[in-house]
Parts: structure tokens; sequence; C-alpha cells
């Protein structure tokens, strides 16, 4: 156009990102990184069922913030140590101390050698991107304007919850957390709130021997909101990494995990239950997981499942790879979906690649409606059409729920899938 | 109690009429039983009076304590005071059998405009009915039906009538698949709810039922109608003599 010179996508889309500050080294390698393999596009194979073009758009799409003060604060019933993003940036007023027996925390911003974190810092992000590149986790590590250096040398008395408010309609936050346990040590992350008109977050967990890693997010009820996650975690010998992660709303969210296993008896379960309507705007969900069996008598579960209505599409990737050596491998993996009416869509990609030759790995994946015989039977015995549906979308995703293990945020859960059917009904 | 005349049933789907004129009633606080060849319609009865999609009626009524059932929503028909243990109970994985109970009776209370059950006293009355039909905790945790063998299905569907106390049960044969000992608990269950405000319907092809829960009226069901109708000896005549001869007298042949 005109005389001036057409700026590439990157190039557009890195202006005013600064890739220089804490971790130089570290971001340098980034952003070699992603100028290697090149923003996502539509032609990638990765990316066949979502369209990467607002994740990568110069400026994000302008979203409101969205008033959910209808709602009990999400994890309010929970003792939790509370640490609070506004549009990306840490707001120590509202947060609790980053104070907690047995944990350290230090702001990424504050840290610029990363402490005990630097040799950590991108390097399972790196990892993760064979052998499917990952450019916007690349572009996070390269450009994170904060984040948490979380470490746990104990266990933790009480989770620690990462609240990210959204304000300004242009808001872009990229934040990167760095999250290590210690050998014997427990943790419990919790997750909340959209962050921004646009979200780039990846969180890397490293999970050392014995110790156990919990994980609870609730993408909430922000219809606007665009959010690119990855999660990308190494799970040690004997260690376990668990993650749930309750989706609602959301014009378009892409949540990635990758998880090593690289120590025998590892256990490793990524759950996730999204409920999308869109009637009330567009609703695209997607599930990419990545699982790699390093070592012997490994356990991982991906268990997803979506309810779907008026449109809203939903889109699941899922691999389990067992690498050569990694014998009594016990990998599950299932997708699923619940569409409540004709026009909505679900996409699934299961995918197994094993090079050991005894495991037992199964994948399924499944799209049904609800069932109407069910459905009578309920009816049949004084349940309410819409309560009796509510009951068979809650049994739908019990299994995916189930894998949460602490009662009190299942039951937090559980009540906010309740109050999202009692909003939706027809 | 039950009223039901000139019931026309065809299927939504096909042109195959399968209720052909049923006419029935059954006095409040009686025992009644259908008995009737396989596919003379006993169950599609039972489900057009509960409200199941898939069936048009095309003529007739059913009137419970003369409101007109067939216009209501099956949620409507429950809380009015119907109630069909099924010939095929349902397994809704997911759900657990308290939840399910649970919320069946306190949606029914809300329905009649009555307080729910607390909690606590839920659990109380729950636990005491399960109890005489040797229903276990574990089963009252476990998902609605996922698992439950043939004769604890049956039991199932005994304990949520217990619960619901409706007004007029209709039991589709809540006996096939029971051994000796379960078929008693089933009937002493039944019994032990019969009063003079309520009424059964017993569907059953076997007398040996009929000996635990002793019926006031018989019916015989063929080809989508009643078609005749005695005391409890017309059970003992068919179990003798299967339905050749009634089914003859009626100009109907064995393989309807
Ligand atoms: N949804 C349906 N689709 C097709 N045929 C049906 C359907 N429902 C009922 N029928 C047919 O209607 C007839 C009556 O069936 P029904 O189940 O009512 O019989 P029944 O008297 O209960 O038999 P049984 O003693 O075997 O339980 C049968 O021929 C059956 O195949
Ligand atoms: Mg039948």
């Amino acid at each position: 156009m005109g005389a001036a010179v057409q700026k590439s996508t990157l190039e557009a889309r890195l202006e005013g990102l600064s890739t220089t500050g804490f971790a130089p080294a570290a971001r340098k390698d980034a952003l070699a990184r992603l100028v290697a393999m090149g923003l996502p596009g539509r032609r990638d194979e990765y990316w066949r069922w979502t369209n990467p073009a607002d994740f990568i758009a110069a400026t994000p799409v302008p979203a409101q913030a969205f008033d959910d003060s209808d709602e009990a604060p999400v994890f309010e019933a929970t003792d939790r140590v509370k640490l609070v993003f506004v549009d990306g940036v840490f707001d120590a007023d509202a947060s609790d101390d980053l104070a907690l027996a047995g944990v350290e925390i230090t702001r990424l911003a504050e840290a610029p050698d990363l402490n005990w974190a630097s040799g950590l810092y991108g390097t399972l992000e790196v990892a993760g991107q064979t052998p499917v590149a990952r450019p916007l986790a690349a572009l996070n590590t390269a450009a994170a304007t904060d984040g948490l250096l979380i470490r746990a040398t104990a266990k933790a008395e009480k989770p620690i919850n990462l609240i990210y408010i959204h304000r300004s309609e242009v808001s872009d936050p990229i934040l990167h957390h760095v999250i290590r346990l210690e050998e014997g040590a427990e943790l419990t992350i919790l997750e909340n709130g959209p962050a921004g008109a646009r979200f780039n977050k990846v969180m890397e967990v490293d999970v050392a021997k014995g110790a156990r890693f919990h994980h609870v997010r609730v993408q909430g009820r922000d219809h606007e909101r665009r959010a690119a996650t990855a999660i990308f975690a190494r799970v040690a010998e004997e260690a376990l990494f668990k993650s749930f992660t309750l989706t609602v709303n959301g014009v378009l969210t892409r949540n990635e995990c990758v998880i090593d296993m690289v120590g025998d008896d590892a256990v490793a379960h990524v759950a996730g239950a999204a409920l999308g309507d869109g009637a009330s705007d567009a609703f695209l969900h997607d599930d990419t997981v990545f699982v790699t069996h390093g070592a012997e008598r490994g356990e991982s579960r991906q268990v997803f499942k979506k309810v779907l209505k008026h449109g809203a599409v939903g889109t699941f990737q899922g691999k389990i790879l067992v690498k050569p050596g990694a014998q009594k491998t016990d990998g599950y993996q299932i997708s699923q979906s619940l569409l409540l009416d004709d026009d909505s869509q679900f996409l699934a990609k299961p995918e197994l690649e094993i090079y050991a030759d005894d495991v037992k790995c199964s994948h399924g994946s499944t799209t049904g409606a609800i069932d109407e015989t069910a459905l009578f039977y309920l009816r049949s015995r004084g349940v309410p059409m819409e309560e009796a549906r509510g009951l068979l979308v809650l049994s739908f995703l019990a299994d995916a729920i189930d894998e949460i293990e602490d009662e009190g945020l299942r039951d937090d859960i559980v009540g906010r899938l309740e109050a999202w059917l009692n909003r939706h009904r027809d | 109690m039950l009223e039901i005349k000139n019931l026309h049933v065809k299927l939504e789907e096909e042109d195959k009429v399968i209720l052909k004129g049923v006419n029935l009633t059954v006095e409040t606080g009686k025992v009644h039983a259908i008995m009737g060849p396989n596919g003379s319609g006993k169950s599609t009865l039972s489900y057009v009076l509960s409200g199941r999609d898939g069936y048009e009626v095309t003529d007739g009524s059913a009137l419970l304590e003369g409101e007109e059932l067939l216009e209501m929503e099956p949620e409507e028909r429950a809380a009015a005071g119907l109630f069909l243990a099924f010939q095929y109970p349902v397994e809704i994985p997911g759900v657990g059998n308290m939840t399910f109970l649970r919320t069946a009776l306190n949606a029914q209370r809300k329905a009649r405009g009555q307080d729910e059950l607390s909690a606590g006293e839920f659990l109380k009355v729950v636990r005491e009915k399960a109890k005489t039909l040797k229903i276990d905790a574990d089963m009252l945790k476990r998902p609605v039906n996922v698992g439950f063998s043939g004769g604890e299905k049956k039991r199932n569907e005994i304990l949520q009538m217990a619960m619901l106390e409706p007004k007029m049960c209709i039991l589709d044969e809540t006996d096939s698949g029971l051994d000796v000992d379960a078929m008693r608990l089933v009937a002493d269950g039944v019994n032990a709810l019969r009063d003079a405000g309520r009424s059964f319907l017993v569907i059953t092809h076997y007398q040996r039922l009929l000996d635990h829960i002793k019926p006031d009226v018989v019916h015989i069901m063929a080809d989508g109608r009643i078609i005749q109708t005695g005391g409890p000896e017309l059970a003992l005549e068919v179990e003798q003599n299967g339905y050749a001869d009634i089914l003859k007298a009626h100009g109907l042949t064995e393989a309807v």
C-alpha cells in the first residue's frame, strides 16, 4: 500500500513488545526460535481447525470486560494465597503477600537473573517445540512482561490462586510462569480470569521425584475473551501432575498442554470441560495435548469433554507418544462432545504413536446428543425437562470433573457448571 | 383412580397401530393385573400413560383422578401421582442414585407446593426404605442402574416408588429377572405400599408374582385391546392353559 514498506506479520506482532529485561539470553534464543519457525498460519496442520489470525494480529480485537459479579468469586470457598494481575500487570495491593511456608514466590519482573529458575525459564518450552512447533509459546518466552517463579520445597499448606483480571478493552498481556516442585513437594495452583482482551500465557512446570502438582483452572464467562495458553510439564520419577480446566464461553480459546514423562512410575492426568453457547457470541474451544512417555510404568490420562450449542465449535487434538523403552506404559485418552442441537460441531484428532511393545494404550472420541431414553426416565420420576437435561449434561462431564482430587474445588466447579446451565436454558 | 377409554395409539414414525381401543378402569385402592402375549401392547400402554415420545394417540382418553393424563408432560404426570416401574430400567452414568432420588423427590414436592426435604431427612428415609429392599449403601452411591444386575435394577425401581409414594403405580414386568427371594422382597415392598388410597396396575407374564401380590382384577391384553377381564382365577387359567383358548374365543390366533 502506497510507498510504505509492508511490514511482515511477525514484525507487526512484535512491535512494541520488549524482548529484553529479565533472562535476556533465554529471551533472545526464544526470539530466534520464533523467527525460524514463523507465526502459525491457517495452512499449518496443527492449526487446521482453529484459525490463529486473532492470535497473530498486531493488535487484539477490542474486548469489553465482563461483569460476573452475579456469581461468587471463583475458588472463594478455598483458603488460598491470592496473586492478582490486572490486564497482565501485577497488583500488589489486591494480592496477598508473596509468602507461603515451603514455597518461594518471586515476580519474574523483579528477578532479572531469575534466581533458581535461570536454567529453567524457556527450557521446557524449547523441549516442547519438537516434534510440533508452538510459535505462540516461543513468542511468549521472548516477550513475556511478567509472571511468577514459584518453587515448592515441601507440601504447601494451601493453594496459590493466580487471578487474572481484565479491565482495559485493548489489553494484550503475555505472562510466563515457571514452577518447580522439588523432591517430595506438593503444590496446588488455581487460576481464573480472562486476563485481557487477548491473553498469551505459558506455564512451565517441573515436577521432581515424588512431588505432586495439582492445577485447577477456570476460564471464565467473558464472551469476547481470546486466549492462547500452553502448559509445558516435565514429570520425574514417581511424580504426579494433574491439571483440570473448566472453560465457559470465550470467542476463541486454545489450550495446549505438553507433558513429558521422564521418570519411571510417573503419573500425568490432564482434563477439561468446556461449555459453549454460540447464541451469545461465537465460541471456539481448542484443546491440544501432547503426552510423551519416556520412561517405564508411566500412567497418563487425557479426559476432555465439551458441551456445545447454537453453533459452538469444539476441537481436540491429542497425542500419546510412547518412546522406545517406555515399557508398561498405561496411556488413556478420551475426547467427547455433547451436542445440544444440530448446529454445533466437534472435531477430534486422537493419535497414538508407540515404539515400545509392552504397553497398554487406548483412545476414543465420541459425539452425541442428550440420551432421550434417560431424559424420559428422569422426567417420568418428576424431574422437569430443563433440570433433567442439566443433570444429564453434568453426568456427561462427570469423568472430567472427577479428575479434580479436592472435593471443595470439585464442588466449586460443579456449582459453576450448574449456574451456566441455568443461564443457558433454551 | 385411572380410567382409560377407547385408547388408540400408533407409532409416530410409522403407520403401525399398536393400541386398538383399550378400555380399562382401575378403582382407587385396587390392584389390577394385566397379562397377555408378547407384543400385545402392554409396555406401550404403560409408556403412553407416562408420556414417552414416539407414540401418537389417535383416539381415546386416560384420566387420572378425573384429569386428562395425555395432555400433561411426563413430569406433570409424575407430580399428579403416576409412577411407572420400567420393564427395562434405564442406566444413567454419572448421576448418583442418591442424587437422582433426591432430585426426583424434591422436584415432585416442589410441584405439589411442599417444602423440599433436607439432606438429613432425606438420608434417613432413603436408608430405611433401601434396607427393607436389601439395597446396600454401595448401590445407593453408584450411578443410576449402572452395573446393576437385572434384579438390582428392579429393586431400585421399587425403591423409587417407595420414596415417591405415587397414587397410581404401574409395574411393567417387575418380576422378570428376579430370583425367588428378590421376588418376595419386591412383593413385600409393593404390599407395604398397598392402601385404600393407592392403586396398582401390575403387568406380568406369571402367576408367581400374583401369588405374592394378590390382584383384585385380572385383564388379558391381546392385539392392542383388553379382551377379557376376570378375577384372580383368570391368571391361574392362563398359567395352566396358556392363551390359546382365550385368543381363539376372540377370533385371534396365537401369532398376533
Ligand atoms: N418404538 C417402537 N418401534 C417399533 N415397534 C414398536 C415400538 N414400540 C412398540 N412396538 C411394537 O409394538 C408391539 C407392542 O409392543 P409392547 O412392547 O407394547 O409389547 P408387550 O406387550 O409389552 O410385550 P412383552 O410382553 O414382550 O413385553 C410390538 O409388536 C412391538 O414390536
Ligand atoms: Mg413389555
